[in-house]
């Protein structure tokens, strides 16, 4: 038994993938379950917000757009649960899990999608963090994630690209359109910031992950480099940051910004936020009202098996 | 909650063009052969990255046992002769 904590470390040490049959630690296949049943989670719950313009998109290339980055994300689920099925883990139970409010998916997307600039907000910021997150995961210890990732990643870059774009033409149109871009970016920011995770010195589950590679970078310095990518960005379009502390700092090279309310994440974490009850319900109702549908495929399934069997 | 109707997991494989061999994507859920080849074109080949899948039910592959890694790959470590770099052939001599 010591001996497989031996291996395992030392393929930990050397960066040699864990794969899905090897030997590890019950803490870490069990906390990975968790990170990557939730990270597919927020995928598919990721999906509402957006899904929620579709029959509104402005013309028929955003339409098409966004259906093409919403069957994405559905797909980046779905790679998810394949992995954390690798684990052991059961698709089922994690839905039931979800739908019970014991397994959680990013606080993001406790938040509505009030207009159109919204949409364009959510590709290019939320995504855009996302991509910073999920681009360091691409080296996680553990194989099958690491692979999601690295496919998750090619499909992410249109995600942000198109929601830059989108802003761009708001902001640079009528003052209407400049001011709902405006508008989008005031609403999103912080949220977008808390997407990274509490403080590291508060932060104390962060440790274990570290030591076992499944976290390589900590949340200040992703959240630090999201910053750092995107303030520019920002700017450029014309618009502003609704963060009057926001300093560049000549020595670091970091854009220092102002404080996050953490009482804000903690309450959407704990289930208060403004759309919280919407999405579970839409998962549970999804979920229970569609249990006809898998229940009469998987007989379907046994009777011609059953015919094909009789028939050899 | 009822039991679960557990559809069968299957293991993907992608040939992404004329010329490569199938590759192992991932896997997924179906209650079928015909859905589970559906769903693979559907979550595994959205930017035509395949001209041929491969699905199979994940029970029906049969795999080594990482544990077993040492005593089952261990006869190939050994035999360095079965590398062209183990013979010196002389400066001149060409086509070999």
């Amino acid at each position: 038994m010591n001996m497989q904590v031996e291996l395992f470390d030392n393929k930990i040490e050397k960066d040699i993938s864990i794969e899905p049959k090897d030997w590890m630690p019950d803490a870490y296949r069990k906390t990975l379950i968790r990170q990557i049943g939730q990270h597919a989670h927020s995928e598919v719950v990721g999906m509402l917000p957006e899904g929620n313009w579709i029959t509104r998109a402005p013309t028929l290339k955003r339409k098409a757009v966004l259906l093409a980055k919403v069957q994405d994300e559905a797909g980046h689920g779905l790679y998810l649960y394949s992995a954390a099925e690798t684990l052991g883990a059961d698709r089922d139970d994690m839905m039931d899990k979800l739908v019970a409010g014991r397994m959680k998916y990013s606080s993001i997307f406790n938040y509505p999608t009030l207009t159109w600039a919204d949409i364009a907000a959510i590709g290019w910021l939320v995504d855009g963090a996302a991509i910073v997150n999920q681009v360091a995961l691409c080296r996680t210890s553990y194989g099958p994630y690491a692979r999601a990732m690295v496919r998750i990643c090619k499909e992410e870059s249109f995600h942000q690209r198109q929601g830059f774009e989108a802003m761009m033409v708001l902001a640079n149109g009528t003052p209407e359109q400049k001011a709902m871009a405006q508008d989008a970016v005031d609403r999103f920011w912080w949220p977008v910031l808390m997407m990274f995770g509490p403080n590291d010195d508060n932060s104390p589950n962060s440790a274990l992950s570290m030591d076992w590679k499944i976290k390589l970078f900590s949340n200040d310095e992703l959240r630090q480099k999201f910053v750092n990518n995107t303030v520019s960005q920002v700017l450029q379009l014309g618009l502003t940051i609704p963060d009057k502390d926001l300093t560049f700092n000549e020595e670091t090279g970091n854009y220092e910004f102002g404080e996050i309310n953490w009482d804000e994440l903690f309450a959407v974490i704990a289930g208060k936020g403004p759309c919280n009850h919407e999405r579970i319900e839409a998962r549970r109702k999804a979920w229970e009202e569609g249990k006809w549908v898998r229940d009469s495929a998987a007989v379907y399934a046994q009777k011609q098996h059953a015919n094909t069997q009789k028939a050899a | 909650m009822e039991s679960k109707n557990n559809w069968s997991l299957y293991e993907v494989f992608i040939r992404s063009k004329q010329g490569l061999s199938h590759r192992h994507v991932g896997s997924l859920r179906a209650p079928d052969d015909e859905i589970a080849l559906q769903n693979a074109r559907d979550v595994y080949t959205r930017r035509n990255e395949g001209v041929s899948i491969w699905i199979v039910k994940s029970e029906l592959i049969t795999s080594s046992q990482p544990e077993e890694k040492p005593e089952f790959f261990e006869p190939s470590l050994d035999k360095v002769y079965r590398h062209p770099t183990f013979y010196q052939i002389p400066d001149g001599i060409e086509h070999i």
